[in-house]
Parts: C-alpha cells; sequence; structure tokens
C-alpha cells in the first residue's frame, strides 16, 4: 500500500530551484533510500516530507505530498500534528542536553502525556525498540551527551519512535558514526521497517543496498531512477545511475 | 637588536602591564578594607545610625539597597529576559530589529546620572511615584535592562539550532521549542546576565541620587512609596555632606566594606555559576 505520495513537488530555496519536480511513491512498512551527488536535493526532499522546510524562510514548494491520501500541504493540515505522525532523525546524533529519560519523554510530554507511569512505559519501550535498552536501563537519568555517538542516534531513533509515528525519516543517519555503530543502526533500521515506513538518505551506496527495498537516485534536482533496491543495484536503467552505483560517477 | 632579545622585552612590558592591574586592585581593596575595616562590628551590621550618622550602624541603609535591588530585579528580569526571547527567537532579520539592537547598545552606554534624571522627570514627577523604592527601582530596572536583554540574547544565540531542529522534528511549537529548550538550555547564561545586574544594581549612587535614596529616615521604609537609605548613596553623603568628618568618614568606608562585599558576593557566585556551567556544558 502507498503510504507516502509525492506529486510533481518542487522546492526553491531562494533563488536556487532545488528540487525540479519530482514524483515517487513510497509504499507502507518499507525502507526506502534516497540516493545521489552531494547538492542533489537529497535532504531537501526529506525535508519536505515532514514540512521541515518551513522552517527556512525562503522556502518556496509547490506541488503536493500525499500521505494517507491527504496532502501535508493542505492549509488546513496542523503542521506539529504532522511532525508527530512523520518523526525525523538527523544527520548528527541531536539529543538534547537533558537526561536519557527526558529525551523520550520530551515528545509525549509536549503532546500532552502527563501519566508518569504511561510515560515511564513508553520510555522503556521505545528504548527496547531502539535496541538501546540493556545499554542505558541502568543510567536512565544521566546526560544523554554522556552516550557514545552511535547509542546518542539511537536514542534519536528511540525519542521518534516515542510519539508512535508512521513514517521515519532518515537524513544520513551514520555519517557521523563509526563502522560498528553503523552496523548496529543499519540492524535496528531493518527490525524497524516491520512497523514503520522509513525513508532514509544515505551517501553510503552500500548502506543503501544493505538496509532497503526501494532506491530512488536524485541528480541535480531531479528522480533519475526509482525502483526495487536490487534492480538499481543490477540492473539500472539509466547511464548515470548505473555510473554513481558502481562509483565512476564523475 | 635581535629577535628574542625584543621578544623578551616585550613580553616583559606586557606582564609589568597587567601585573600593574592586579595591583591596583589589591590596593583598591586593600586601602578600603583598612580605613573601613575597624568601624566594622555586629552592632554597625545591625543597628540604625545615632547621633546624627557619628554613632549607631547602617543597618536600614542595607536593608535599602536589598529592597532597591528586589524591586529593580522584579522589573528588569522580566522584561529583559522576554525582550531578549523575542530579539532572539522571534524578530524578523530587518531594519526595525536592527534599530533595536542599536537601541539596546545605546542605552547600555548611557551615563548612569542621565537614568537618574530620566527618573526624577518620568517617574518621580510625571508618574507621581514619587521619591520611593519604587522610583528606584524603575529607574535602576532600566539602567541594568540592556545587560539583561544581551546576557539573554548571547545565551539562547549560543543553544545550538540542532537542539531546535530536533524539536520541531518531535513536533513543538515554536513556543514549545523556545520554552522547553532554548531557555532552559540558556537559563544558566542568562543567570549571569541577571547576577552582574544585581552587582551594578547595588553600587550605584546616580540613579537613586534623586528617585529613592534620602540621607536619612527613622526606621525603616514600610512601603514601596517610602524614601530609602542606601548603601551607596550615605556613602556619597557622609563624604559631601558630614558635619562631624572625623567620625562620619570612618562610617563611609565601613559602608564602602559592606557594599563591596555585597557586589563581590553577587560576582563571585555568577562566575561560579559560569563556571560549573562550562564544565557541565558536553555539546
Amino acid at each position: 500500500m502507498v503510504k507516502v505520495e509525492v506529486k510533481d513537488l518542487k522546492v526553491w530555496l531562494g533563488k536556487n530551484f532545488v528540487i525540479k519536480g519530482i514524483n515517487l511513491e513510497i509504499l507502507e512498512n518499507s525502507v526506502t533510500s534516497i540516493i545521489g551527488p552531494s547538492g542533489c536535493g537529497k535532504s531537501t526532499f526529506l525535508r519536505s516530507i515532514n514540512r521541515m522546510n518551513d522552517l527556512i524562510s525562503d522556502a518556496n514548494i509547490e506541488g503536493e505530498i500525499m500521505i494517507d491520501d491527504k496532502n501535508i500541504y493542505d492549509p488546513d493540515v496542523n503542521v506539529f500534528d504532522l511532525r508527530r505522525k512523520v518523526g525525523m532523525v538527523f544527520q548528527k546524533p541531536n539529543p538534547f542536553p537533558k537526561s536519557i529519560y527526558e529525551n523520550i519523554a520530551y515528545g509525549l510530554k509536549i503532546h500532552g502525556t502527563k501519566d508518569r507511569n504511561k510515560i515511564d512505559e513508553i520510555v522503556e519501550k521505545s528504548l527496547r525498540d531502539a535496541n538501546l535498552w540493556d545499554e542505558v536501563k541502568d543510567k536512565l537519568f544521566e546526560n544523554a551527551f554522556a552516550l557514545s555517538g552511535g547509542q546518542q542516534q539511537r536514542l534519536c531513533i528511540a525519542r521518534a519512535i516515542a510519539i508512535k509515528p508512521e513514517v521515519i525519516l532518515m537524513d544520513e543517519p551514520a555519517s557521523a558514526l563509526d563502522p560498528i555503530a553503523t552496523n548496529s543502526l543499519e540492524r535496528l533500521i531493518v527490525e524497524l521497517r516491520k512497523n514503520y515506513t522509513i525513508v532514509i538518505v544515505t551517501h553510503n551506496i552500500q548502506q543503501a543496498a544493505r538496509v532497503s527495498e526501494y532506491t530512488a537516485f536524485l541528480y541535480l534536482g531531479e528522480l533519475v531512477e526509482f525502483n526495487k533496491t536490487e534492480k538499481i543495484f543490477t540492473m539500472p536503467k539509466d547511464k548515470k545511475t548505473e555510473e554513481y552505483v558502481s562509483g565512476r560517477f564523475s | 637588536m635581535d629577535k628574542i632579545k625584543k621578544e623578551k622585552i616585550v613580553f616583559t612590558i606586557i606582564r609589568i602591564i597587567s601585573f600593574s592591574s592586579v595591583v591596583f586592585l589589591l590596593t583598591l581593596l586593600g586601602f578600603i578594607f583598612y580605613k573601613g575595616f575597624s568601624v566594622i562590628n555586629w552592632q554597625f551590621l545591625t543597628d540604625i545610625p545615632r547621633n546624627g550618622f557619628t554613632e549607631g550602624g547602617i543597618f536600614p541603609s542595607i536593608v535599602g539597597t536589598v529592597y532597591l535591588i528586589i524591586g529593580t530585579m522584579i522589573f528588569a528580569v522580566p522584561v529583559g529576559i522576554l525582550a531578549g526571547i523575542y530579539l532572539a527567537e522571534y524578530a524578523k532579520e530587518n531594519r526595525f530589529k536592527n534599530l533595536l539592537r542599536v537601541s539596546i547598545n545605546v542605552l547600555a552606554g548611557v551615563p548612569s546620572i542621565v537614568f537618574g534624571l530620566f527618573g526624577l522627570a518620568i517617574f518621580v514627577k510625571r508618574m507621581h511615584l514619587g521619591v520611593s523604592i519604587i522610583s528606584g527601582s524603575l529607574t535602576l530596572g532600566i539602567l541594568v535592562l540592556p545587560t539583561i536583554i544581551q546576557a539573554t540574547i548571547e545565551a539562547i544565540k549560543s543553544v545550538p539550532d540542532t537542539f531546535r531542529e530536533a524539536s520541531y522534528g518531535v513536533g513543538a511549537t515554536k513556543w514549545q521549542t523556545v520554552y522547553h529548550i532554548s531557555l532552559k538550555t540558556a537559563i544558566s547564561g542568562i543567570f549571569t546576565g541577571i547576577i552582574i545586574s544585581i552587582g551594578r544594581a547595588a553600587g550605584e549612587a546616580a540613579p537613586i541620587l534623586f528617585t529613592a535614596a534620602t540621607f536619612y529616615t527613622r526606621g525603616l521604609p514600610t512601603s514601596i512609596f517610602d524614601k530609602v537609605m542606601a548603601l551607596p548613596y550615605i556613602i556619597y553623603g557622609l563624604i559631601t555632606e558630614g558635619t562631624f568628618p572625623d567620625k562620619q568618614v570612618p562610617i563611609a568606608y565601613g559602608a564602602s566594606v559592606v557594599l563591596l562585599i555585597i557586589v563581590l558576593l553577587f560576582s563571585t557566585v555568577g562566575i561560579i555559576i559560569r563556571l560549573r556551567v562550562r564544565r557541565r556544558k558536553s555539546w
């Protein structure tokens, strides 16, 4: 089933025409990778899906993004509810300067959950789902910055899933991590796809191959090719895609 | 002359200059303490002035200074923090914001006696608040407002944007993000600004000269519309208008010691907080 349908999306950042009309369908409970060279608009595209681009004052957006058949750019859409439904994990781990517990409770509290027991329960479940519980259960009230980079990023994933999103956007989530932390993050992503629709931007082509079922190749703001990941890697239709996935891109 | 020799000479000069600033500070402190310490005892701190300020203590002035500090903060802290939040988080970059920024900088450089005159014209006369704690507090409040605003802006600006993004990412509104993330992260920086302002408000004589202070009152103030005795002002009064200098000048030095201790206490607390935060800061 299609979860996110992007229809002729165009994005300008100031005078820069960054996304030049993209059409794309993202299936429910799957992992879709967005790959492409630096500056091709991957991050901008991703940030259109939870309207983080709204925060940039000179961003202009045209086209539609349908989530569950509702255009998220409709005037009656509450952007804060949207971001609750479409969570985000950022390039650099960015926990809040608060305790591990508070990092996860934050999203719940701002959305009105007051029941302490319920918060406790969700904090534990989110940390378990993010494969972090065993490492942090004895130091829930210590500052999140005491964790390693990889742990911080899994904490950020736990924070994102605590508010029960349906879609999770990941913007190069492993780019600041060492190989071992990257490995455990990738395993987590594969586990998470059972329950979430995941869109991941990555610079690492092998990572796209390892974690995703679908891959979109973006180049200069346009969608060059979109297909099942194995097809993109074994039988790319476009010459540019072939060059990029084989590392011969210049 | 070879380079190494030159360098040695320059460094020696710099060393002497920096050392001399420490010497000045120590001389000043030593001088004030030497002159004033002899009069300080329990009675000096807790008694009212007697016999035309030649005997007794300075208790009402200490109380008056504390009242003025409290009044100043009640006014300046909320206004300063809110203005700082507005300028750091909400105001769009445009001419109006630049104008505000420039005005605040200018305000920070206005001589304190000018604030005193302004307070006299507006609060004492125009608003009919009279020479009172409230007039003095409002005047001192305006005096320290730029400091608090600037400290708030600096502290909020130093909060990394990645924290804000994370907050928006879980669906927080702008205000939730400002309150729970920016403000709570910046709070110690803001606090430092407040502490510095307290030191300033406690020590200034000029702004309260026409707006709040009086040389002598019977007993302690009973309402915010009362005149009040304050440490900087009695020091000024005793030195310039005292009729029994041999008894009153030591009292002025004693009051200076007390004032210095109050101000140093506040700045020490400020420095400690700043150091602790710097150590804890992990991003």
